[in-house]
């Protein structure tokens, strides 16, 4: 192990390692613990620019009330939108991204190399350079300020990720499954569906992490897709709000918790996965 | 016979499969994405307003685009944004240098050190916005401590990229930190004992052992880190909107005031084809080596 294990050295090193340690964690959280504390602040405290003392008194659910009361605010439409965005787009990314990464894993045909260059290529192109005719399109499409414009967008842009990620991962599988499955008789769709996805259910969990908080994190295409609140997801809801709620950094603050959370939830829970996901192929080599 | 049609249906469906596999993948990426890209560079030979027919202007734009004082300035914070960036691969190392132990807590500590990366930049930009903020910001409360007047960051010309650069970091850094902690914990122990046993400690185990064996975590973190750096755009928009007097600007932002504040679609594309052009050359550098994993 390197560096050198901590329980290898002296005591008092030791306890200097623990208190930098907190210390760094605490310095680290910062502007974390600051929102999460702003708020629950009351108004007090904001009139009186009390942003960084301890809080004179505690106003959970007042401000988080506030947030998410819809004659007040449009918060929690902005949040069931995103929700609703997100979601079909994660799962239809998925699902197409396996098939394509099912064939470029095991059937061998011309160009396969070239098509899973492309998927990877298009996967870091700047959104500048699709901003126009994407808008366009959806404009010709009459889906302009759609959450259907959202989800179809988000879950093509998302399949480059997804193929190249699934790909990988069906590649490294043991091949003779497939093939036993194909002595039997089993067409292409059924090695498909009773070998190949219940073998990579782990990977699709992993995947699955990683597209919710990207799609969930958008703000670019909300920003150049959507001009109303009917389709506007909680990202560019929250920067739309912050004119609304000015110097009410209580407000500013619960609604930026909120927008947070979700993500901030699907990594604790699902953290094994995650992480084998954003970092698979960091290790190889 | 029954066996034969039977045969045959099974050898089409295999011949096929590539085909109805790729199918719905393909064509989503193909009509949002690459086709997109061929039609960008099309219109930046035109003029254009979003509306009605366009144009056609040849190379005008990218020769107006040379001479706009806001292009040298975009591509001057890109520039900035870059190389300033590549710090988080270098403070992601340390940190988790720093965290590889094994005290109790450790787990849940790694995990609180990497979920910046996890929240989204319209809230890491408003809670930087408001650190910076000179009335009520904790920076100015800094300044007041040691009794100095407080510098409104986002609001100083010089100052501002910076600010905003330094916003991005937070994530980032927790990102590249990730991955050096899965390189450094999947390490071979062995060749470290070793390097100990030949008599290498401190720099010199980290630069000669430590560091060749983390070269695929580095590869991806500075490549993730550069292209993340180029697009750069929401943070921009939350926090200075490429102010003050378009100084925080990067190619990312001006191609969306051009095309959807100036309505100058075609000017706004012939950026979009620059920064395309400008993060080919680092798309093309990380496709070499997945392609050559592939092949060798």
């Amino acid at each position: 192990m390197f560096p050198t294990p901590i329980e290898r050295t002296s005591k008092p090193t030791q306890v200097i390692y623990r208190v930098a340690l907190y210390l760094l964690l605490a310095a680290w959280l910062l502007p974390m613990i600051a929102i999460l504390v702003t708020s629950i602040r009351g108004n007090a405290d904001i009139i009186a620019g009390n942003y960084w003392g301890w809080p004179t008194e505690f106003r959970f659910f007042q401000n988080y009330g506030e947030v998410f009361n819809p004659a007040r605010s449009p918060m929690l439409r902005y949040f069931i939108n995103s929700v609703v965005i997100t979601l079909p787009a994660v799962f239809f990314a998925i699902f197409f991204s396996a098939m394509a990464g099912y064939t470029l894993a095991i059937h061998r045909f011309r160009g396969r190399i070239l098509l899973y260059a492309m998927f990877i290529a298009g996967n870091f192109v700047p959104f500048q350079i699709l901003m126009i005719p994407v808008r366009t399109l959806f404009a010709n499409m009459d889906l302009l300020d759609t959450l259907l414009a959202l989800i179809i967008f988000h879950t093509a842009f998302q399949i480059g990720f997804a193929t190249f990620f699934l790909r990988n991962f069906i590649a490294d599988l043991p091949m003779a499954l497939v093939e036993s499955a194909r002595i039997e008789g089993a067409t292409e769709m059924g090695v498909f569906f009773r070998v190949i996805v219940p073998l990579i259910r782990p990977a699709l969990a992993s995947l699955g992490v990683l597209l919710f908080t990207f799609v969930w994190n958008d703000f670019f295409w909300a920003l150049t897709l959507v001009q109303s609140d009917r389709a506007r997801p909680i990202t560019f809801g929250l920067q739309a709000l912050r004119g609304q709620w000015s110097i009410s950094w209580n407000l500013i603050s619960a609604g930026s918790v909120i927008a947070a959370i979700p993500s901030v939830i699907v990594f604790f829970l699902l953290q094994k996965q995650f992480i084998a996901g954003l970092t698979f192929g960091a290790v190889k080599e | 016979m029954k066996k034969d049609t039977e045969y045959r249906w099974l050898r089409l469906q295999f011949a096929l499969a590539p085909v109805y596999f790729l199918a719905p993948a393909f064509l989503l990426f193909a009509v949002f994405v690459l086709w997109p890209i061929v039609q960008s560079i099309w219109i930046s030979f035109h003029e254009w307003s979003g509306f009605g027919a366009k144009a056609w202007v040849g190379l005008a734009n990218y020769r107006e685009l040379f001479g706009d004082p806001d292009f040298h300035i975009s591509m001057a914070n890109n520039v900035r944004w870059l190389v300033l960036m590549l710090l988080a691969p270098v403070g992601g190392l340390f940190v988790a240098l720093f965290l590889n132990q094994n005290v109790r807590g450790i787990r849940t500590i790694k995990s609180l050190f990497f979920f910046p990366f996890v929240i989204n930049l319209v809230v890491i930009g408003l809670i930087f916005s408001w650190f910076y903020n000179p009335d009520l910001g904790l920076l100015a409360e800094i300044f007041r401590l040691f009794g100095l007047e407080p510098i409104p960051i986002l609001a100083d010309e010089n100052l501002a990229t910076y600010g905003v650069i330094l916003a991005n970091l937070w994530p980032q850094t927790a990102y590249c930190m990730i991955l050096y902690l899965t390189g450094l914990t999947s390490m071979n122990a062995q060749v470290i004992e070793a390097g100990r046993i030949d008599g290498a400690h401190g720099w010199s185990m980290l630069w000669n052992v430590i560091l060749p064996q983390l070269r695929g975590a580095s590869f991806i973190a500075v490549v993730v880190t550069v292209i993340g750096a180029l697009r750069s755009f929401d943070l921009i928009a939350i926090m200075t909107a490429g102010g003050p007097w378009g100084t925080t600007n990067v190619l990312a932002y001006m191609m969306y005031q051009e095309s959807l504040f100036n309505f100058r679609m075609g000017y706004g594309a012939s950026i979009a084809v620059i920064l395309f052009l400008i993060m080919t050359v680092f798309i093309t550098f990380f496709l070499r080596s997945v392609v050559r994993n592939e092949r060798g």
